[in-house]
């Protein structure tokens, strides 16, 4: 596991305080505040964890447990730019693996990582709608269809800076 | 409760609705294999997730084996637990098993006392088809000051969980990630070191594999003793004798006292004490600050913290050092029996040979691992040398003897060497729960009121149930008593300490079920608790057995307050046998 030391500021522990009363600070609604917290921070740093375990009176370990026990949670920011590639069906058919690949190969970062400059992520995602378009990739709002594996250093030239 | 008829191998049986099928089996003197599942009948301890599917069995009728462990009895049921397709079931989930454990068993420490080594053993299996393609998930070893946790051996049995969140309620270890990284870890997959761990080595004491283990200190001792310039000084704690002897064949609960000393002589110690020397003088510090204490609160001094808590157990301090720090001015500031050794060892047993006190090696003998961690502390040395040098369990100490070919059962007895090695039988009983303060109880009421104990048996105060009270009558003056074994328990006692709802005077507490003689250091247990408590009757057997029974009798603590400690609670004796506590609800810090 690697972590990202962050220092939390005080709204964002008013946050989770607040997250927590919301769920009448059950232990049993532990997975709906972590969900709570992941939309707001985007990820589930330890420091997020270790204020969740305070007050819901989890053991730290056992959040964590429950963090890296279900894959919809993270531990790692989004980039600024966050890639999803969609492996729906008719994607797939058409490439994205190969898409997926450059991309790898090109960030040098797996699925669910973050380069070093926090610049972008790598996700996957099942279809998008937009199968006519196969394969698709998303940078943020914005849509690619079609894309090559050629495509990628364009693509990613767009965001350099 | 409402009885059902099932039939088990043909034979038909009837039990309580909600037994398992499993200990339906066993009375009927089928041994169905298990793994996972783990109990200790009578503590309220039981593992039980279900998860190896070693133990499943046919039952008639239904499409899937079922784990017997966890699945109940119904009226009527057929159930075969070893038909072929069982046996290749469980021939199939124990190579599947093994494809992803490290076959080093040569050279692995549980060897020879692995529950997976014996049901591989036991299940005949001989290779392990398809190893040659199959991965194997790797962790990073963690050595903490107490334990090794080597994850590459953990077959996910979560005994060692269910040990530190029910039983201990400490929470240092979860299940984390899924699948084949799968594994039980602190938060973060930290090092143990950085997370809340008390040391008590519960979950070593549960561990059927090689993943969770003492650190090794046994080539410390053996290159102290090899040292000609080093004079080796070792003290064994109340519950090695009576647990030592299961590690050579021994029937539980015997007693090994003599021959212990004997082994120790032959392993080339130079002098041989007894911790339960130091424990009677562990007495004379408590039960004077017990008393103190006690009488102040009478008075009416606020200053008094009441209730007094028993501080000999260094997995509890550990313990409410993580979680009650606020209430760390409430246990008492008597370093353990182990510490006090040490020092006294060092100070008044090294100037009379007349030597320097870095020239003596001080090794414990102790059922515990938290007393590893504990001997390694700073404010436990003098100078950078510390009081207590190495601390090793009593199965490194087994494992030790067998190492010299010492035939130690067929070894004379042999007495502990003067002055340290002289105890009373109060300090023998320290190695049960609920002995600690029934000596204490032995030594106060004789100080408190003048007179004499009639009944030196204070048998209201043992027993196995977690959390036990009792009053004693101080002629007159009623103290209550508290007592828990378990961290789980002492939790509940610490909480109403906070609230101030407490009614107690004194509370005992020992971090380990039964106290020391279950101990994370003592020889394994596998799930027996009648182990535990034949550990029990052997320590009251030895008190029964002692000439003296009561702390302050003992002539040896008589004259080492006469010769150089002055009374009970002096400034020296402060010095030498007191210590502080810390707050330790840190953060935990992210490492990167
Ligand atoms: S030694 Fe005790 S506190 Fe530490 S992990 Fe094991 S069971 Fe938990
Ligand atoms: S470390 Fe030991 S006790 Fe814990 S889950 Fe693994 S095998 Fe079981
Ligand atoms: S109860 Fe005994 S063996 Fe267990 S941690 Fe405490 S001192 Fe050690
Ligand atoms: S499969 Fe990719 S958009 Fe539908
Ligand atoms: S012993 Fe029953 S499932 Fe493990």
């Amino acid at each position: 596991m690697s972590s990202i030391k962050i220092e939390l500021r005080n709204e964002d522990v008013d946050f989770i305080k607040a997250t927590c009363s919301k769920f009448n600070s059950d232990p049993q609604e532990l997975i709906n505040v972590l969900h709570s917290c992941q939309e707001h921070f985007g990820y589930l740093p330890a420091e997020v964890q270790e204020v969740v375990s305070g007050h819901l009176n989890v053991p730290v370990a056992k959040v964590y447990g429950v963090v890296t026990f279900y894959s919809f949670f993270t531990m790692t920011p989004k980039g600024k730019h966050p890639i999803s590639i969609c492996m729906g069906t008719a994607c797939y058919v058409r490439g994205a693996e190969k898409v997926l690949e450059e991309f790898r190969k090109e960030l040098k970062i797996q699925v669910g990582g973050t380069t070093s400059d926090n610049k972008f992520s790598l996700s996957s995602l099942r279809c998008v709608g937009a199968c006519g378009l196969a394969p698709v990739v998303l940078v943020g709002d914005k849509t690619y269809g079609r894309v090559a594996p050629d495509d990628i250093k364009g693509i990613l030239k767009e965001y350099e800076k | 409760m409402e009885t059902i008829k099932l039939t088990i191998d043909n034979k038909e049986i009837d039990v309580h609705r909600g037994t398992t099928i499993y200990k339906a089996a066993r009375e009927l003197g089928i041994d169905i294999p298990t793994l996972c599942y783990m109990e200790l009948h009578d503590m309220g301890i039981e593992n039980n997730p279900a998860g190896c599917r070693i133990c499943v069995a046919e039952v008639e009728g239904r499409r899937n084996l079922a784990p017997t462990c966890s699945t109940k009895c119904e009226p009527g049921m057929k159930v075969k637990t070893h038909s072929t397709r069982v046996l290749n079931a469980r021939r199939t989930v124990m190579e599947f098993i093994l494809s992803d454990h490290p076959k080093d068993c040569l050279v692995c420490s549980k060897s020879g006392n692995c529950e997976l080594q014996d049901m591989s053993h036991r299940l005949g299996i001989r290779e392990i088809p398809g190893q040659e393609f199959a991965a194997t998930s790797t962790y990073r070893k963690d050595t903490s000051p107490s334990i090794i946790r080597d994850l590459d051996k953990c077959i996910m049995c979560r005994r060692c969980e269910m040990m530190c969140n029910e039983v201990q309620t400490v929470g240092a270890l979860s299940a984390v990630n899924r699948g084949f990284m799968a594994t039980v870890a602190p938060a973060f997959e930290q090092n143990l070191e950085y997370s809340t761990c008390t040391y008590c080595g519960q979950c070593v004491s549960v561990c059927p594999t090689g993943a969770l283990t003492e650190v090794n200190h046994v080539p410390q001792v053996l290159r102290a003793l090899n040292d000609p310039t080093k004079t080796v000084v070792v003290q064994t704690a109340p519950a090695v004798r009576v647990a030592l002897g299961e590690e050579f064949g021994l029937a539980p609960g015997s007693i090994v006292t003599g021959k212990m000393t004997a082994a120790l002589r032959a392993l080339g110690f130079d002098y041989v004490f007894d911790t339960d020397f130091a424990a009677d003088l562990t007495i004379m510090e408590e039960g004077t600050e017990l008393l103190d204490r006690l009488t102040r609160h009478l008075k009416g001094d606020k200053t008094a913290r009441i209730p007094i808590l028993t501080s000999c157990c260094p997995g509890w301090v550990n313990f409410f050092e993580h979680y009650f720090p606020d209430l760390k001015d409430v246990p008492s500031t008597a370093k353990s029996p182990q510490q006090m050794f040490g020092a006294i060892a060092k100070s008044y047993f090294a100037d009379k040979i007349g030597i320097n006190r870095k020239d003596m090696v001080v090794v414990s003998i102790m059922p515990c691992l938290a007393k590893k961690y504990e001997c390694q502390r700073d404010e436990f040395s003098v100078d950078g040398n510390p009081d207590v040098d190495y601390s090793i369990s009593t199965r490194e100490l087994a494992n030790f003897i067998k190492q010299a070919n010492i035939d130690i059962k067929n070894l004379h007895d042999e007495e502990f060497d003067a002055p340290l090695g002289e105890s009373t039988g109060a300090g023998v009983i320290f190695g049960a729960t609920g002995g600690v303060i029934e000596a204490a109880c032995r030594t106060a009421y004789e100080v408190y009121t003048g007179k004499k104990l009639e009944r030196i048996d204070f048998t209201e105060l043992r027993g196995m149930e977690g959390v036990r009270s009792a009053t004693i009558d101080f002629n007159g003056l009623p103290v209550n008593i508290g007592i828990a074994h378990g961290l789980g328990n002492a939790r509940k006692l610490l909480d109403e300490v906070r609230s101030g709802k407490s009614q107690f005077h004194a509370i005992e507490v020992m971090a380990c079920p039964g106290g020391c003689i279950g101990g994370g250091g003592q020889p394994l247990h596998h799930g027996n608790s009648e182990i535990i408590k034949a550990r029990a009757a052997a320590i009251y057997a030895e008190d029964r057995k002692k000439p003296l029974r009561k702390s302050h009798e003992n002539p040896f603590i008589i004259k080492l307050y006469d010769e150089f400690l002055g009374k009970p609670g002096s400034e020296k004796a402060h010095h030498l046998l007191h210590t502080h506590y810390f707050d330790k609800k840190k953060k935990i810090i992210v490492k990167k």
